[in-house]
């Protein structure tokens, strides 16, 4: 079973996303999602400034196997991108919750939090999938 | 020969000076008349051989291609058969070649001929009321759909509908259609037998609904059961619906996507009508309409009227989506396509569909047989299917990418890897109806032995290809440090 950190929330898309406790989230792809991709190529994080609805694809992340969309978890305006995985996508595969972050995001309503899922959750997911 | 003659390019078998004198121009052109600042300082780099070496190169290179003409090509999804020779012959008739491109169609009326019964043969494959020519590709065939379906939409004042919808299983490119043409993408997924989600589709059509867009058979290499509800649903809502024809062999001469309810469709003619395809083009994405989207085709195509055959333009259709392309589509492939059609007769496609799901099932049911897992167990296959090594991959480490370059070494290229990519470590495997059953016997061998080899020495597996002209490439290095540049004067 794959790294799947209790204290972040996840989707079923395969985000992970944590409570920065400021009305902003740090959003990256999970552990399992990096190993169902495979080494990345290229990420392309979204803009700063743009804003989502929830479950809107806002960044494209390509593995040597397939080129996938990123889902905003929840809804809110870009604040951040991680422009270092342009040199270094590898990042994502090294360290998913870490150094591999996507994006920061400013949330519309702090209450969408409430919808995503657990750990526990998310577990069951990926468990159900394997 | 010697692993570096193997490898060089033609600019580094160059010597300054050297000929290939019957080959070089008898005349040479004058350029008084050229303004001193576009003529060039000093000779363009190219390179400098003898006749004899330029063939040695170019011999060597042809021998490095593993093709239909050399090699069983399962490529899932690409309907890679063999393409005759007499399409070939014929189309390159003096004729044909040497037609230019605006001469007046009372010069042209053999090439128009045979483009006007091209059309009409389509149109009865696919049960269509028009069928247009012109896409060059099977990309510009889907742009050129959904255009239409746009143009409907406009035409009717009815600017609300913003999304197109596109089952999971549909080609990639389908997505990327809709998003050229404007159109917001609503994705409906798969159930676990491989079919539309039908609770999803429903809960999905509206008063926002452009339309469907359907690839048929799908991806997942099976048929989708349930077309006319599918059908119904998304009419019922006002939207329209697209048949993404790229997997056409399998239902060619059984079902036709006009009878299915379908508004356009596009076909890819380099993959079902056989002509030479995989080297990136030239390819064509002939179009098909039924009554409602028949005004707005893509222009030119070809009418037969009093006086012979013309081509029709603006004039004829006034509501047409325009032009694709500079003239009208890739004549070579369209003539190929054309004589192979004629070739096959009315009897001949019926026998493609038989001959391409046959052989799909019966590699399919081998393999299952010799302890390969179906994505799809439960489902017949269409003209293809998928092998999913999800259990060898957890167990052995051996995975899709090894078993891929592993089939080289048996002289088999690979099927279609990692795609579609709701399965993982997915192969799909599509053998086309041009293989005889030795082949088709020779592959299910290798894969087996690859399988045993798997068990036993999987390092062997995870270090092929050992056999071909180049060893197993650094796929993340190639993506990530792309340098396809050679300096001639460094």
């Amino acid at each position: 079973m794959s790294d799947i950190p209790a204290e972040l929330k996840y989707t079923r898309s395969h985000e992970w996303v944590r409570d920065n406790g400021d009305g902003t989230v740090t959003v990256g792809i999970t552990q399992h999602a990096q190993e169902l991709l495979g080494d990345l190529v290229f990420v392309e994080p979204p803009e700063v400034g743009s804003s989502y609805a929830a479950a809107e694809a806002c960044a494209v992340v390509e593995s040597v196997k397939a080129a996938s969309d990123v889902y905003t978890p929840v809804a809110g305006e870009i604040i951040e991108g991680n422009n270092a995985l342009a040199d270094a996508p590898e990042q994502v595969n090294q360290d998913a919750y870490g150094e591999g972050w996507l994006f920061k995001l400013k949330l519309a309503n702090a209450d969408d939090l409430g919808n995503l899922m657990d750990a526990d959750s998310y577990t069951a997911q990926v468990e159900a999938e394997a | 020969m010697s692993e570096k003659k193997q490898g060089m390019l033609i600019f580094e078998h160059s010597r300054t000076g050297r000929r290939a004198y019957a080959q070089a121009p008898l005349q040479v052109a004058a350029t008084d008349g050229l303004p001193e600042r576009f003529r060039r300082a000093r000779r363009a780099d190219l390179p400098e051989l003898s006749e004899l070496q330029v063939v040695r190169h170019y011999t060597r290179l042809s021998q490095k291609n593993f093709s239909i003409d050399t090699n069983f090509y399962p490529l899932g999804s690409c309907t890679m058969k063999y393409n005759p020779r007499a399409c070939n012959s014929l189309a390159m008739l003096p004729g044909f070649l040497d037609r230019h491109p605006y001469a007046p169609d009372r010069f042209s009326q053999g090439f128009l001929g045979c483009m006007f019964e091209l059309q009409e043969m389509l149109k009865e494959v696919t049960g269509m009321q028009a069928v247009s020519l012109t896409p060059m590709a099977g990309a510009q065939g889907e742009f050129a759909g959904v255009a239409m379906i746009r143009a409907h939409h406009v035409a009717q004042g009815d600017d609300a509908r913003t999304e197109i919808l596109v089952p999971d299983a549909a080609h990639g490119t389908n997505p990327a259609t809709a998003i050229m043409c404007g159109y917001k993408v609503r994705e409906i997924p798969t159930d676990k037998n491989g079919d539309v989600d039908m609770p999803a589709l429903r809960a999905a059509v509206g008063p926002q609904t452009a339309g469907l867009m359907l690839t048929n058979p799908s991806t997942l290499g099976v048929f989708e059961r349930k077309i006319k509800e599918i059908a119904a649903i998304v009419h019922d809502a006002g939207g329209l619906l697209y048949y993404d024809g790229a997997n056409l062999n399998a239902i060619l001469g059984k079902v036709r996507p006009g009878d299915m309810g379908f508004d356009v469709i596009h076909m890819n003619l380099h993959k079902t009508f056989s002509t030479p395809h995989g080297g990136g083009g030239p390819g064509s994405g002939a179009i098909g309409v039924g009554k409602r989207l028949q005004p707005y085709m893509p222009i030119p195509v070809v009418a037969r009227q009093d006086d012979g055959y013309a081509w029709l333009s603006e004039k004829d259709l006034p509501q047409t989506i325009g032009r694709l392309s500079a003239f009208a589509g890739n004549a070579g492939v369209l003539l190929r396509a054309y004589i192979y059609m004629r070739m096959l007769g009315r009897d001949g496609m019926h026998r493609v569909a038989d001959f391409s799901t046959l052989n799909a099932n019966y590699v399919m049911k081998r393999l299952a047989e010799q302890g390969f897992d179906l994505a799809f167990p439960e489902r017949r296959a269409t003209h293809e299917f998928i092998v999913t090594l999800k259990r060898q991959a957890k167990q052995l480490d051996v995975t899709a990418m090894d078993f891929a370059k592993r089939l080289l070494d048996y002289d088999y290229h690979a099927p279609t890897t990692y795609f579609p990519l709701l399965v993982p470590e997915c192969l799909l495997i599509e053998p086309t109806e041009s293989e005889p059953k030795e082949e088709l016997d020779g592959f299910i061998d290798a894969m087996l032995a690859i399988l045993r080899e798997s068990e036993t020495d999987a390092a062997k597996v995870k270090g092929a290809p050992y056999t071909q002209p180049n060893r197993r490439f650094d796929e993340v290095k190639a993506a990530r440090e792309l340098d396809v540049k050679f300096a001639t004067n460094a």
